[in-house]
């Protein structure tokens, strides 16, 4: 039985850009191969910056979305330790976000 | 010598020009002299009224000459904004048994979005990382539900990108949509498609008084005005004074006539600070690579904070512009960086005036990783 590692919540609420993507960038810096890291945020940039992120450091954004009254954004991020080049030309996932509010 | 060439006292460099750009000394001139010359009512019969309506009827002619356009279909508005909106809810108060539905891209200006918004359904359209709209989801969108109107810009003002405007007014013509083409940040700087049944222009742009818009309707374009009768002069409410208007015309043929050589040379510029950019570590530099406007540049920086980098540049001389959150009253990031998917923290963009010069954009090149790195350093992201 190999034990999973408990994801990591990471809360950037009420910081504004770049803030949450700076934290992100540090809880990732020392985190293990795997980790799933959770970024409950507020700052609308956060949604488009995230992605941005996990794209160019080659993490995977396995999720992401606002909750109902469009308060608060979770982001689950898998972090890679052997990340790959960003494909820079490569289309967005799934077209245009609906920015909250 | 009262003005500058490029519009900025020395020892500072106005590179912020992309939708506000400094007036021309050309377009100052013949503000100043209409002030004199073309300030009378141009409905009026007398001789200052008949010489106020001949400036207006050859500003109306150069204008349209400019924008492929035939005289009487031009009008006059008091800013980009106002045309936009005029140009949006009158095409859907003329098309309502259709359906109150406009189609336009993610990444059309925000008086586009919002006109549409206000008048009634937008449905927008993606595009894709370079923010080139995706063709395939215009054709589903104007044609799987009914559609008054679709929204094009001709270029982006915030990233460069052309769009590929040719075909999809084949899409719109092929569905039976009318098609609004905005070249509020293109006109002036490039030659205009003429595949349009509205067009929208922004005399601020290209140069000329930022009070000056233009709203094209051609012939066969329904459109109803959705404001009470005006004066009689244009059909839109609000029109700009005459001297404006003279001085936007001059400034949209002075820029016609530098298309030639101010389109490559400031290509030229522009790709030069891409280059810069992408030396950076951790940059993002954004926009299609060849097909796009010649003076449109913009790059966001990882872990940067825009604000910081424009203030930063603002203390070296250099007006630059961002579409990074902080620096919008909105406290909102830019909804064209947004759509495309790229960074939208750390973001600096450019816009090089007609006439720029090219010790500015190398000034700015040598200053530009000495700010980011200050920047970076400030807010201790070295390690990341």
């Amino acid at each position: 039985m190999t034990e999973r590692v408990r994801d990591l919540v990471l809360d950037v609420r009420g910081k504004r850009c770049p803030q949450p993507v700076i934290e992100l960038g540090r809880a990732a810096r020392d985190a293990p191969d795997g980790l799933v890291v959770v970024v409950l945020a507020t700052d609308p940039a956060a949604e488009p910056d995230i992605a941005a992120w996990c794209r160019m450091r080659g993490h995977h954004l396995l999720h992401q979305g606002w909750n109902e009254d469009a308060s608060q954004l979770v982001s689950r991020v898998r972090i890679r330790r052997t990340p790959q080049a960003a494909v820079p030309a490569a289309p967005p996932p799934g077209g245009p976000g609906t920015p909250p509010g | 010598m009262s003005q500058p060439r490029n519009g900025a006292p020395p020892g500072r460099s106005y590179l912020d020009a992309a939708t506000f750009a400094p007036l021309l000394p050309i377009a100052r001139e013949a503000l100043l002299a209409a002030l004199d010359d073309g300030w009378a009512d141009p409905r009026r019969l007398h001789q200052e009224g008949r010489r106020a309506r001949l400036l207006l009827d050859q500003a109306r002619e150069a204008v349209a000459a400019a924008v492929g356009a035939r005289p009487e279909e031009v009008t006059f508005t008091a800013t980009h904004t106002r045309a936009v909106q005029a140009a949006v809810a009158g095409v859907l108060k003329a098309r309502r048994r259709v359906g109150g539905a406009a189609v336009a891209s993610a990444v059309e200006h925000s008086a586009v979005l919002n006109a549409a918004r206000h008048a009634g359904d937008l449905r927008t359209v993606r595009v894709d990382r370079l923010g080139r709209v995706d063709l395939d989801h215009l054709v589903a969108a104007v044609t799987a539900a009914p559609t008054a109107l679709a929204c094009l810009q001709v270029a982006n003002g915030e990233v460069g990108t052309r769009q590929p405007v040719a075909a999809a007014a084949d899409v719109c013509r092929a569905a039976g949509v009318p098609l609004l083409l905005d070249a509020g940040a293109s006109a002036g700087h490039v030659r205009l498609p003429d595949t349009w049944d509205a067009l929208t222009c922004d005399a601020g742009a290209w140069g000329g008084p930022a009070e000056v818009g233009v709203l094209c309707l051609r012939a066969s374009t329904r459109w109803l005005p959705t404001e009470p009768e005006q004066d009689g002069v244009e059909i839109v409410a609000g029109s700009p004074g005459l001297p404006a208007v003279l001085a936007a015309a001059v400034a949209l043929e002075y820029a016609g006539a530098r298309q030639a050589t101010e389109g490559p040379r400031r290509a030229q510029l522009v790709d030069r600070i891409r280059r810069a950019a992408r030396r950076l570590p951790d940059s993002e530099v954004v926009g299609d690579d060849g097909d796009r406007l010649p003076h449109v540049v913009t790059f966001s920086c990882l872990y940067a904070d825009g604000e910081a980098l424009l203030d930063a540049f603002d203390r070296r001389g250099f007006a630059v512009g961002s579409g990074s959150a902080c620096t919008a009253t909105t406290l909102r990031p830019s909804h064209v960086l947004a759509a495309m998917g790229v960074l939208t923290h750390g973001n600096i963009r450019l816009g090089l005036p007609l006439g720029v010069r090219e010790e500015s954009v190398e000034a700015f090149i040598a200053a530009l990783p000495e700010v980011v790195a200050g920047v970076r350093d400030q807010l201790g992201v070295g390690d990341l």
